[in-house]
């Protein structure tokens, strides 16, 4: 009898010791593969943090000047003085891949800035304050969101005339709808969870709780979307470049280069190839940042 | 349902106004004078009364409000007015290229789903396995590649070397090609990926296991079980891409010199023929709009648990 309870006794605790250790074991797999999310994000955002210091301080390392011409050498194949060919007036590609990256990023960063900081604020108070502000808000999100961006800023910047800026404005004035409404939607909900009711019960005044309370919730998604949105803006910025509507020759600019490389095609595709592979490189890295990027801070959506 | 449907009609009459005046104030930021415009093309210079005169007449100088109601009403009756370039009115021009551009896109469309569903399935069925890894792979790859980079590569190789097809497209099914497959890369992509995500999210739902405890065959399981299920945010995606598929082709359709609408503005822009811009541009918004609220309706009508905010969300996460 006794010996039968100890038998029991310990089967019991031998489950709890097999159930115990598959527990562990499946908590230090959960944890290596965090691990390993983790590092993957830190390689990626490294990359790209290597792309943009190529952007802002690649002119120096240059062996050309980007818009000194030399018709001596022009239309001339890779080789050991130009690895990267020369384009039709002899200026060396390889230093305007290099000096175009900080003319490209510009861009990019100064309408992200505008278009986060814009669309985040619109969504949080759209979202917060609800009724009447809520549906004006956004009906005119709507009306924005019917225009493709592409289109949208074919619009623009063909009634006020080619240009950088323009196309920025352009692309800008419907990208932050984007934003606008995630923003929106998220603070929707937070607006009605306990800890937001309480902090208006304990007095807390509305600009703090929208600072404090709703913005560092919706932060990270933000943020995500901020990284994916990189190479979205810059195929897009180029793309428009490309059609010659964003374009300040000769300054050089990646879309830009591909407009003109294209006339080339047939004698000197050096010219469009490489332009080209800095644009893809580029999105490319900034789509695995940002895909990294939601695994680390948003895990639930990609399980 | 019907609620709904008069609902959305709504909102697409409100969607559809604010479209039309947007495009309005944009055209009224150009910097010629309509005015000066006319007599400039007659080939005189007119005096500033004359000109003073004819603003009058044209309406120049009415409020901005009674200004976009005259030109609403002229628009609602077709008459977008006259293209500079072509000298015809900007209707008969947009119906003459509006065609190329459709079969384009629809190409381009019909290659995107033939190529992302049987890949993407494939890809959630063997789940880390190599197939899986390498159609992950590709359509990252095919996700970052900007389309008219791909589009002069495709043209360097395929036309410049290999010369199966001519650099200037012809506008018949054999010039249609390179367009489409450079239009559809990019979108084969991310097709590849939703259609993945879906498919993994529906096979890991009780239904499956149900079926598959009954001996159901897996094919059966796959395309008579989940592929209805699956579906709907590839829906959503259709409604969205048509955009980028619309914006896509003013430039694919340059590179190629495929003479539909996307050319037609690309060269509208350069000689500043703006009738023909702003017919462009709001010919594109209504049909965005319209193939939009279709997919809504869509979703109503096939499936009536899902709300109009979870499509809404399937747009954010884009």
């Amino acid at each position: 009898m006794k010996s039968n309870k100890d038998k029991s006794d310990e089967d019991k605790d031998g489950m709890k010791r097999v159930g115990r250790e598959a527990k562990e074991r499946m908590s230090s797999q959960m944890e290596n593969r965090k691990k390993r999310k983790n590092i993957r994000c830190a390689c990626f955002a490294l990359l790209a943090l290597g792309i943009v210091s190529v952007a802002f301080w690649g002119y120096r390392f240059a062996p050309y000047d980007p818009l000194e011409t030399n018709f001596t050498q022009k239309l001339m194949p890779p080789s050991m003085a130009h690895p990267f060919g020369t384009d039709n007036v002899g200026r060396d590609v390889l230093s305007r891949v290099l000096c175009g990256a900080g003319n490209s990023f510009k861009l990019v960063f100064l309408m992200l800035a505008i278009v986060v900081v814009i669309g985040t604020a619109v969504g949080i108070i759209s979202g917060y304050f609800g009724g009447i502000l809520d549906t004006v808000l956004m009906r005119i999100t709507d009306i924005l969101l019917a225009f493709p961006d592409t289109i949208f800023a074919i619009a623009i910047v063909g009634m006020i005339g080619p240009g950088l800026l323009h196309t920025v404005v352009a692309l800008a004035f419907v990208w932050w709808t984007k934003y606008a409404r995630m923003a929106r939607g998220m603070t929707a909900v937070i607006r009605n969870q306990d800890y937001v009711i309480q902090a208006q019960f304990g007095g807390v005044r509305t600009p703090g709780i929208l600072l404090r309370y709703v913005l560092p919730n919706i932060l990270p998604q933000v943020i995500v979307m901020t990284a994916l949105d990189v190479g979205g803006m810059m195929l897009s910025l180029a793309g428009l470049s490309f059609l010659g509507l964003a374009s300040q020759p000769p300054a050089p600019e990646w879309g830009y280069m591909l407009y003109e490389g294209k006339s080339y095609l047939q004698t000197a595709p050096w010219i469009m190839i490489f332009a080209g592979l800095a644009i893809f490189l580029t999105v490319m890295v900034f789509n695995l940042l940002g895909d990294s990027l939601r695994d680390v801070l948003d895990p639930k959506e990609w399980e | 349902m019907a609620k709904y449907t008069a609902k959305r009609l709504f909102q697409l009459i409100v969607v559809l106004f604010g479209v039309t005046f947007l495009t309005f104030m944009i055209t009224q930021m150009t910097p010629s004078d309509p005015a000066e415009m006319k007599y400039v093309s007659m080939g005189m210079m007119p005096s500033p009364e004359l000109l003073e005169q004819t603003r009058q007449e044209m309406g120049l100088n009415d409020p901005i409000l009674v200004q976009y109601g005259r030109w609403l009403i002229h628009a609602l009756r077709g008459d977008l007015g006259v293209s500079s370039k072509f000298s015809e009115p900007v209707l008969t021009q947009m119906m003459k290229k509006l065609p190329y551009t459709l079969e384009l896109a629809g190409v381009a469309m019909i290659l995107v789903i033939a190529v992302s569903f049987p890949l993407g399935i494939l890809s959630a069925v063997k789940k880390n396995r190599v197939a899986d890894i390498l159609i992950r792979f590709f359509s990252f790859f095919g996700i970052s590649m900007p389309n008219f980079w791909m589009a002069l590569l495709l043209m360097y190789v395929f036309a410049v070397r290999l010369k199966w097809f001519r650099v200037v497209s012809t506008n018949d099914l054999r010039g249609i090609v390179l367009p489409a497959v450079a239009l559809s890369i990019s979108m084969i992509g991310s097709y590849t990926r939703q259609i993945r995500t879906a498919f993994l999210e529906e096979l890991s739902q009780p239904y499956v296991t149900g079926a598959r405890a009954r001996g159901i065959p897996e094919p059966v399981i796959l395309l008579c079980h989940v592929l209805p299920n699956a579906i709907f945010p590839v829906v959503t995606l259709i409604g969205l891409s048509v955009g980028q598929l619309l914006g896509g082709t003013a430039i694919i359709e340059t590179i190629f010199s495929w003479q539909g609408i996307g050319n037609m503005v690309v060269e509208a822009i350069r000689v500043r023929d703006y009738p023909l811009i702003q017919g462009y541009v709001i010919w594109m918004a209504v049909i965005y709009v319209v193939v939009n609220l279709l997919v809504d309706l869509f979703y109503q009508f096939c499936d009536p648990k899902i709300r109009l905010n979870q499509i809404n969300q399937i747009r954010i996460k884009r």
